[in-house]
């Protein structure tokens, strides 16, 4: 087996604020293999870019805080834990941007207005390479033709506004593969865009995974994009992973009774007959105040007094399928 | 069967904001958000209009309750207020109606904004935003308003308790239900919803929207339901109207949309939408290139330089909007001569 790209172990990434302690990734665990991709998905307040900005350790202190775990991220034959270092220290810059690139959801407010798409290209090469600034901007170049914008001579002098929506969040991705990074975080990439616009990007990100060698961290709230594009999926609620595996026994055989509301929320394309809607009932509790055991259990349609006192862990279901639900590893006790 | 009336039907609409450059504030083109639709809706019926940004569904929603001005066309309205003696209803046109009329003509229809944040104002209480509506038209006053307003809060399914609470206190979905709630206190006819549930989260979205198809049948509301997400407005909507660059290129019945599409956009714009299953394969129709410019669109078929089955034809002559099968209309040369991939076999 391929040793882990980045493991994620026991991460607690709190905010420390006037009106109490937000505990917004609150001990999670997962694993990323080279190459592979990993879908997070969860809805607002949920923790899933919190997550990203600590692996990049992009969240501003204070008031947040890396309470515990660790973040051990594989560079070559070494594993460094990126919960250790310095934030703006050498080693961290040196693979921020380089070894683990971003994109985010909004191009518009995440490319600088007042410079050129291809500076803003070049600017990341020449940071973490030694190359001249002519050589720089051909890669630049090169880069805008891989992600098909058409006429990149032209477009790489151009200014952001000068972009569609599609367009930019295109020149955002030649931009974070420019060093060839081994894992890529996309935070809600395609969020901003119309659905064909939605349709052209995730094709592109699908082939350049492929050519760039790439692992991605998909992080976003629709079920659909994610069912495409990942190869494993990690539910979040309320700072947890409450469900990971496979994207297959993630869709095919869902376990968590949140994983499955989400589910039931989402009105099918597909179905002929207008069926009505199952939504969870209530909303997610304030994260300042969280429930002792089980998040889920205000909302939960099968939860037990138990589940209101005793958090669950993760429990294995199935090979390379665990879930965090009492209620589960019930059944699976009784058969 | 019988069919329902008419409650709105528009012709010809048309919109175009000028953009004015230089000192002089020259006009110098225009932005044809609203490039000529027609479209009708029945009493009690829900008709979608589906489209990408700036296809010009908001400026249509809004026209139609002349928020905005329209520069053309006619917007029929079924009024059941505006009535001489022994009438039940009086047909009047919004786009020329007075001031006064227009006044009278906006208790029966109201509507839903997307974003339930700016949409409430935050110094003032539930009580004073769902009340305000029947002060402006003094249909409520005293104890009877206050009761109106409990019984439109459990309506929504909000506690009555939460009256004297401000909007920063209540979450997303919550809000949302307080413009609903707003919306209906006048009892009107027909509510114009601009994105109701996009700014919701997915568990939120579907309790909203099943509170929409409640009220429906207890208030016999129509809904104009303006949305940007495919499955949303299928799931809500009986008949299904497709815009692109100003125009609607299709619309018909839900039914017959999904499992007999007869526009091109249609076809790619249903083939777009991610499917939640790892296992669907059905290849994906993608377009080319971005939505043009509405202030100088391509010549012939607007959606020409992006379509797959573009013929010489659709360059040239601008396609008419026209019934090809009950129910259906299109704007499309091509429209019986193709045979496009459904989503619903």
């Amino acid at each position: 087996m391929t040793p882990p790209l980045i493991e994620v172990k026991g991460l607690k990434s709190y905010f420390h604020t006037h009106g109490g302690v937000v505990p917004a990734v609150d001990g999670i665990d997962f694993t990323l293999a080279p190459e592979k991709t990993l879908g997070i998905v969860g809805e607002s307040g949920c923790g899933k870019s919190v997550t990203a900005m600590t692996i990049l350790r992009l969240i501003p202190s204070p008031p947040g805080r890396i309470e515990a775990g660790e973040i051990l991220f594989r560079r070559g034959s070494d594993v460094v834990d990126l919960a250790k270092l310095n934030p703006r220290g050498r080693e961290m810059r040196g693979i921020r941007g380089n070894e683990i690139a971003m994109i985010f959801q909004e191009p518009m407010t995440s490319l600088n207005p007042v410079y050129t798409i291809g500076n803003q290209i070049m600017e990341s090469i020449t940071l973490h390479q030694k190359i001249k600034k002519r050589a720089a901007k051909k890669k630049a170049v090169e880069m805008l033709k891989a992600v098909g914008i058409p006429l990149p001579e032209q477009r790489v002098d151009e200014y952001p506004h000068q972009l569609s929506g599609g367009m930019r969040q295109r020149a955002m991705i030649a931009m974070a593969l420019s060093c060839n990074p081994s894992l890529l975080i996309a935070d809600e990439p395609t969020t901003a865009l119309d659905v064909t616009i939605q349709a052209q990007v995730l094709e592109l990100m699908g082939d350049l995974r492929r050519e760039f060698k790439t692992a991605i961290l998909f992080i976003t709230h629709d079920l659909g994009v994610i069912a495409g594009m990942a190869d494993e999926v990690a539910v979040m609620y309320l700072g947890k992973i409450v469900e990971i595996g496979g994207v297959r026994s993630i869709f095919h055989d869902p376990r968590h009774p949140y994983t499955l509301g989400l589910m039931n929320s989402i009105p099918s394309l597909m179905s002929r007959t207008k069926e009505r809607l199952v939504p969870i009932k209530g909303v997610v509790p304030d994260p300042r105040d969280a429930p002792r055991g089980c998040g889920f259990y205000s909302r939960c349609p099968e939860g037990k007094t138990f589940c209101e006192e005793h958090p669950p862990a993760l429990t294995q279901v199935d090979p390379g399928h665990r879930v965090a639900c009492w209620m589960d590893r019930k059944k699976s006790i009784a058969q | 069967m019988k069919t329902d009336p008419v409650l709105l039907e528009v012709a010809q609409l048309r919109k175009f904001f000028p953009i004015r450059r230089g000192l002089l504030k020259k006009t110098v083109a225009h932005v044809k958000a609203v490039d000529g639709v027609n479209l009708f809706i029945r009493e009690g019926e829900t008709l979608g209009l589906v489209g990408e940004s700036g296809c010009g569904k908001t400026t249509v929603g809004r026209t139609i309750l002349r928020l905005i001005e329209p520069t053309s066309g006619q917007i029929l309205f079924r009024s059941k207020k505006l009535v001489r003696k022994n009438e039940t209803h009086r047909i009047v046109d919004i786009a020329r109606a007075s001031s006064g009329t227009l006044k009278a003509l906006r208790r029966e229809m109201q509507l839903i904004f997307q974003d339930p944040y700016s949409s409430l104002n935050p110094r003032m209480t539930v009580e004073a935003l769902i009340g305000e509506p029947m002060l402006v038209y003094r249909t409520a006053a005293g104890r009877e308003k206050q009761d109106r307003i409990r019984y439109l809060l459990e309506a929504v399914g909000l506690n009555p308790a939460y009256m004297r609470r401000y909007p920063h206190e209540f979450s997303g979905g919550q809000r949302q239900r307080i413009g609903i709630a707003r919306a209906l206190a006048l009892e009107p006819q027909l509510v114009v919803a601009d994105e109701p549930v996009s700014a919701l989260d997915v568990s939120i979205q579907a309790q909203v929207m099943n509170l929409l198809d409640d009220l429906q049948d207890r208030f016999h509301l129509t809904y104009l339901f303006i949305a940007h997400d495919l499955s949303v407005v299928k799931h809500i909507s009986t008949r299904v109207a497709v815009m692109y660059l100003g125009k609607i290129f299709e619309l018909a019945k839900t039914e017959a949309l999904f499992s007999n599409p007869k526009h091109p956009y249609t076809e790619a714009l249903m083939s777009a939408v991610p499917i939640p299953d790892p296992d669907f394969s059905a290849k994906r129709i993608t377009l080319k290139g971005d939505v043009p410019s509405p202030v100088n669109p391509p010549s012939g078929c607007t959606f020409h330089p992006r379509c797959n089955y573009a013929q010489d034809v659709c360059k040239n002559r601008i396609p008419e909007y026209r019934e090809i099968d009950e129910d259906h209309f299109v704007t499309c040369h091509m429209a019986q001569a193709l045979r496009l991939r459904p989503i619903w076999f």
